[in-house]
């Protein structure tokens, strides 16, 4: 099964004078069980727009959106909030970790604002901190932590939910070079061992070969 | 939830600023109620403290007992009524009174009753010449065993016990004899007098919708009330309670305002991060709870607080210095009244909390 099948999406923008903006233009676009793909493109070109429709963030205004056989073209709010909660995974391009919750806190909050499994969430919430190396600082809050611990804490919270496609918005854009390499190996490590699927926006083609493969992406249009 | 609480107890400082102000007008909401409560207290303890089913009094006294005459024929005519069980006559002088030891100018003031039937609290009417005093009147040095010289003819009574809470009009309550009542108000309002028989106003126990019938039976030389009617009719105490509640629902307001803006200023500061919460699948009503919960708790210390703080300033406030009374009921009430008002205040954030879009989590310029 397809972790992601677009076809056709449309997104369409009405701005504050009427006019229409066409953010993504019939973009058609398979993500393959276990496979991570780069989609590279200038800032504006839709890359962020495409991102927040595979997630559930934003409905398309046409085309229909399949992740992992679940067809989400037509969901509502109320559909797409759990749909996120039970099914996809995000990393943001600033982190954005709860600043007053230490980094195991920081992955059980997916399980509070969900399915609440308390202690299964606890224990997964452990073994994904040791498996990213964050075993001895379960107890710290992110402003105790260094930018790729953070990033890592980020990532942890992305697969608490067991999710099969995760969604990593500018994952390195805050980091620096050496650390942006660790890691996108960490994050190509990680899908890799789960069997994940990911799509990682980006618009450093630097980035691009630690994915599967590429896709581009200007004014809205897909482009392999 | 627990994410509120966690950010509650993690970041108190945070919280600091909206708690201290509340805290202040928790203070100023408390002590108001039982400022109220205090005045309303001293005026009516004389009134509440009547285990009667009607107090009457004649038509045209609006509820005064100077105004008002009950002559002997009406309290018969009242007395046949088949629902009646008890009549007693009661009336009242209000004078300022010379206490030993005090300055010859510094008066405790008195309102002197005479009663058939004993009010609750109060025991039998005493021997002529005595009288039971209500405990305000310790605040002027009154004692048990002392002779206080009433009005400016100076009445001699002599105080032979204290009763609690049957004070009138703010004046201390003196519980005397028929006959007492009669030679005061004689001596010291000649001009207010009574002949024999005639009361001031009756007490009337027997059925519960007793004062009806009285007023019914004696073709509108009556005007009758229940205890608690008694009560409000008294002059000056509507008007006291709608001063201060008008105060107190402003304060109210004010709590609304301020915790309001509090929680407003928190959402708009904090509506990145959820935008985040939404993007991994929180509801807005998950998230306005959190924010209920907060307004909840932050109210429920700054009243707790504030409780502590008035019932500290009862004690460190001299006895009889102002009327205050602090109750548990007026500081529970006054919380309630502010968690209403946090919750009303709260939620003027529930529209932008709606309003926060999941996709302001992963950016927009991409």
């Amino acid at each position: 099964m397809n972790a992601l099948e677009l076809s056709d999406v449309r997104k369409i923008y009405t701005m504050g004078d009427g006019s229409d903006v066409v953010a993504l233009d019939h973009a058609t676009l398979t993500v393959a069980d276990d496979e991570i793909v780069a989609l590279v493109g200038p800032s504006g070109s839709g890359k962020t727009t495409l991102c927040s429709i595979a997630g559930g963030i934003l409905s398309p205004t046409e085309g229909k959106i399949v992740v992992a056989g679940e067809d989400i073209s037509d969901y509502g709010d109320k559909q797409l909030t759990k749909f996120r909660q039970e099914s996809v995974g995000f990393v943001f391009q600033s982190v954005n970790l709860v600043p007053f919750l230490n980094a195991k806190e920081n992955l059980t909050v997916v399980d509070e604002l969900g399915k609440r499994t308390g202690k299964l969430a606890q224990q997964r919430a452990d073994l994904l901190l040791d498996e990213l190396g964050l075993g001895d600082r379960k107890k710290n809050l992110p402003s105790q932590l260094s930018g790729g611990q953070r990033q890592r804490v980020a990532i942890g919270r992305a697969l608490m939910n067991d999710p099969k496609l995760v969604l990593f918005d500018e994952p390195t854009s805050a980091l620096d070079t050496e650390l942006g390499e660790q890691v996108m190996e960490l994050i190509r490590n990680e899908m890799k061992q789960r069997g994940t699927s990911a799509i990682v926006v980006t618009h450093d083609t630097r980035i691009t070969q630690y994915c599967d493969r590429s896709v581009h992406i200007i004014d809205g249009h897909l482009a392999a | 939830m627990n994410l509120a609480l966690k950010e509650l107890r993690r970041r108190p400082g945070r919280f600091a600023t909206a708690t201290v102000i509340i805290t202040l007008i928790a203070i100023l909401l408390m002590f108001l109620g039982s400022l109220l409560d205090g005045l309303i207290r001293s005026s009516t303890g004389a009134i509440r403290a009547q285990d009667a089913d009607a107090i009457v009094y004649s038509s045209t006294a609006q509820a005064s007992f100077p105004r008002s005459r009950i002559d002997v024929d009406v309290r018969t005519q009242i007395e046949a009524l088949p629902g009646v069980d008890e009549v007693g006559g009661i009336g009242l002088v209000q004078l300022g009174a010379r206490v030993p030891g005090n300055g010859p100018r510094d008066l405790a003031n008195v309102a002197l009753f005479g009663y058939e039937l004993e009010p609750e609290g109060v025991p039998a009417p005493p021997p002529d010449g005595q009288a039971y005093a209500d405990e305000i009147l310790k605040a002027d040095n009154v004692e048990v065993g002392m002779t206080i010289l009433v009005g400016p003819a100076r009445t001699p009574v002599e105080v032979i016990g204290f009763v609690s809470d049957t004070s009138f009009n703010g004046q201390g309550g003196l519980w005397a004899s028929e006959a007492t009542w009669r030679s005061t108000l004689a001596e010291n309002r000649p001009d207010a007098q009574l002949a024999d028989g005639v009361w001031q106003a009756l007490v009337v126990r027997g059925d519960d919708d007793i004062a009806v019938q009285i007023d019914a039976a004696t073709s509108g030389a009556t005007d009758s009330y229940t205890v608690s009617e008694a009560v409000n009719a008294i002059p000056g105490v509507e008007e006291q309670q709608g001063t201060f509640n008008q105060i107190i629902g402003v304060t109210i307001v004010v709590a609304l305002v301020v915790i309001g803006l509090f929680f407003a200023l928190l959402t708009v500061e904090r509506l990145s991060l959820y935008g985040v919460l939404k993007a991994l699948g929180a509801k807005s009503l998950t998230i306005f709870g959190g924010l209920m919960v907060q307004a909840v708790v932050v109210t429920l210390v700054a009243s707790t607080v504030a409780g502590v703080l008035v019932v500290l300033l009862d004690l460190v406030i001299p006895p009889g210095s102002i009327p205050i009374f602090v109750s548990a009921g007026s500081i529970l009430s006054s919380t309630a009244l502010l968690l209403l008002a946090a919750a009303v205040g709260c939620s003027f954030s529930l529209r932008r909390v709606l309003k926060v879009d999941p996709a302001s989590a992963i950016g927009t310029t991409g």
